[in-house]
């Protein structure tokens, strides 16, 4: 089993005008299903379809429409859930969260408050090498998302689409275990990877895909510790959610000013207001986005549409037993196996992609030479040209032929990278090439000693001078190297200069 | 438990039901009334008794991960009061 020891970051401290304060940070983030159709109806989930085209009578909330649950979304919250090491529940059920807002024709969002399908879990974030937060999981819900309302089309009116009402959500919550801005991200960015490991979601937050809703609470050090030994919330300070957020920087940028703006209120001697808010990017700053008197009251209850859903543990084993391995196991395999680093592991386990490149290519050679080679020669040239490894020109295969060259000792290292050039832009096999174009290093000794001859020969000045300073050996070897293209074996180069010069 | 005039306003409010002024303590007493005959209801004892969800016994029904809707544009918009270039027009909402 995996066994990973690593110790807790230290909790970013701010310095406020009269003391220093702690954050405290909870995050719900709410990641889109990977699925066909909608959660409750047959519409497709397509992302920038034509207006209100992706839309069933259901989802329009047409009288008489009935929900109908889609299979597949249950099983993917489900292989979410055990992803995340958590408890599934057999038993979860729906409830009705009630609001009004045009783009939610229902008049309420179908979501799962009392009987949430999966249960505490968690999540291991590294902040660097032997350093990570160990983030618990309160619960993921399945729910239906809500239309999209566009404001800037018209001067008076807000156009509505209801093509994204009713794609099906996993919310997923966290207990208030994240410590700073930094965490914030790393903890957001290590469940995207997760949720692409499994498939259950693409992880796109430019198209709202994945979101986050961060609450956010200051408090005096050591009141955390207290909070964490009791669970008593007590001990923390009045949150405020801020809501919607899909960038990492916009949610490092958004948490470290609502912060700000909680310590100057309490340090004023005022009293944080438990309120939800907006993060406007432009002006870097948070907003409150509803008046204490539209305070939302979702009346919830049970959602008389739909009976409980109940799951067989039979079925869950199945989903349990096609899981793929997990960032964090890939990553231990990966050091484990290979002997690499753990920036090295972390890099190349980062997607699924990477990873499966790097293991074509480690297949039966050096590993950590593999890694080198995917890491800094395959992913720089990808990076130069912006493009992901799916559109790499260079196939495992051919990069292991390339390896392969180097630990035969067919060609020198600074010889491979050209071939890599060859390979990248014109393709091609690459022992088939260093055949072909006599790049091929030189290791017969008696090709090098003639050449080493002929230099010493038409240099006798510069013979003496090395026999003085044996430093200067360096000279011959570099006029052999010339001499030979750079195909001569450096080693052996090195050897016969030596030799031949007496040193 | 008992409903105040307040709270009838409120729980009208939050439904988006309009109520007259001098509705609401009709209204009041009437919830009121439901919310007596619910604690009457709570007096009895069903500890050990699991919640009975469905009168027939039934499984959730599921659909398969099939788009089978949809493509419908018109006939979604065509009881909106207002609609341009394919969206439904409603009056200024900004949060």
């Amino acid at each position: 089993m995996l066994d990973l020891t690593y110790t807790a970051p230290a909790p970013k401290v701010i310095a406020g005008a009269k003391d220093d304060w702690e954050l405290v940070i909870g995050m719900e983030i709410h990641a889109q299903v990977s699925s066909n159709a909608k959660l409750f109806s047959g519409a497709s989930t397509t992302f920038g379809a034509e207006p209100n085209s992706n839309v069933a009578f259901v989802d329009a909330a047409m009288p008489g429409m009935l929900p109908v649950i889609n299979e597949y979304c249950v099983e993917q919250a489900v292989r979410t859930g055990l992803g995340l090491k958590a408890e599934i529940n057999l038993f979860s059920a729906f409830d009705r969260k009630n609001y009004f807002y045009p783009d939610l024709p229902q008049g309420y969002q179908i979501s799962q408050l009392y009987h949430p399908i999966v249960g505490e879990g968690e999540v291991l974030v590294e902040m660097g090498p032997g350093v990570a937060r160990l983030v618990r999981i309160e619960r993921i819900h399945l729910e239906q998302d809500a239309g999209k309302s566009i404001h800037d089309m018209d001067p008076n009116m807000s156009f509505v689409d209801l093509n994204r009402t009713g794609v099906a959500l996993m919310e997923i919550v966290s207990r208030p275990d994240i410590r700073g801005p930094e965490e914030a991200a790393a903890y957001v960015t290590k469940l995207r990877q997760i949720l692409r490991y499994l498939g259950t979601c693409d992880g796109n937050m430019q198209n709202g895909n994945l979101r986050a809703d961060v609450n956010v609470s200051v408090c005096r050090p050591g009141a955390y510790e207290k909070y964490q030994a009791t669970q008593d919330f007590g001990h923390l300070g009045t949150r405020c959610e801020i809501k919607n957020m899909n960038s990492m920087r916009f949610i490092q940028q958004a948490i470290e000013y609502e912060a700000r703006r909680q310590i100057a209120i309490l340090e004023d001697g005022g009293s944080v207001v438990q309120e939800t808010r907006l993060y406007d990017p432009d002006k870097g700053e948070t907003r409150s986005m509803r008046s204490k008197e539209e305070a939302h009251d979702y009346r919830y209850f049970p959602c008389p549409d739909l009976l409980p859903l109940e799951i067989e543990q039979g079925w869950v084993d199945d989903i349990a037993a096609s899981l793929p391995e997990l960032p964090d196991e890939k990553k231990a395999r990966f050091m484990g196996d290979f002997g690499l680093t753990d920036y090295d592991a972390s890099v190349l386990t980062a997607d699924t992609a990477n990873a499966a490149y790097f293991e074509a290519v480690a297949e039966g050679r050096d590993g950590k030479l593999a890694a080198n080679w995917v890491i800094n020669e395959l992913f720089g040239r990808l990076k130069k040209e912006d493009h992901d490894i799916s559109e790499s020109p260079v196939s495992p295969a051919q990069l292991g032929g390339i390896i392969d060259l180097i630990t035969k000792g067919d060609i020198s290292g600074k010889i491979a990278k050209d071939l890599f050039e060859i390979v990248y832009t014109e393709g091609g096999d690459p022992a088939q090439i260093v055949e072909a174009r006599g790049m091929k290093q030189v290791t017969d000794t008696g090709a090098i000693e003639a050449a080493v001859d002929d230099i010493i020969a038409a240099n006798p000045a510069q013979v003496e001078k090395a026999k003085a300073n044996p430093k200067l050996a360096g000279w011959f070897v570099g006029q052999v190297m010339k001499a030979t293209g750079g195909k001569a074996n450096p080693k052996a180069v090195n050897d016969i200069v030596s030799a031949k010069l007496g040193l | 438990m008992s409903i105040d005039i307040d709270t009838a306003r409120r729980v009208a409010h939050l439904a988006r039901i309009a109520v007259d002024e001098k509705d609401l303590p009709a209204l009041a007493g009437e919830l009121s009334n439901i919310l007596d005959f619910m604690e009457q209801l709570n007096e009895v004892d069903v500890e050990g008794i699991e919640p009975m969800t469905s009168v027939t016994p039934m499984r959730l029904k599921r659909r398969a991960d099939v788009v089978t809707d949809g493509g419908m544009q018109d006939k979604i918009l065509s009881n909106a009061p207002d609609a341009r270039e394919g969206f439904f027009a409603v009056p200024k909402v900004v949060e």
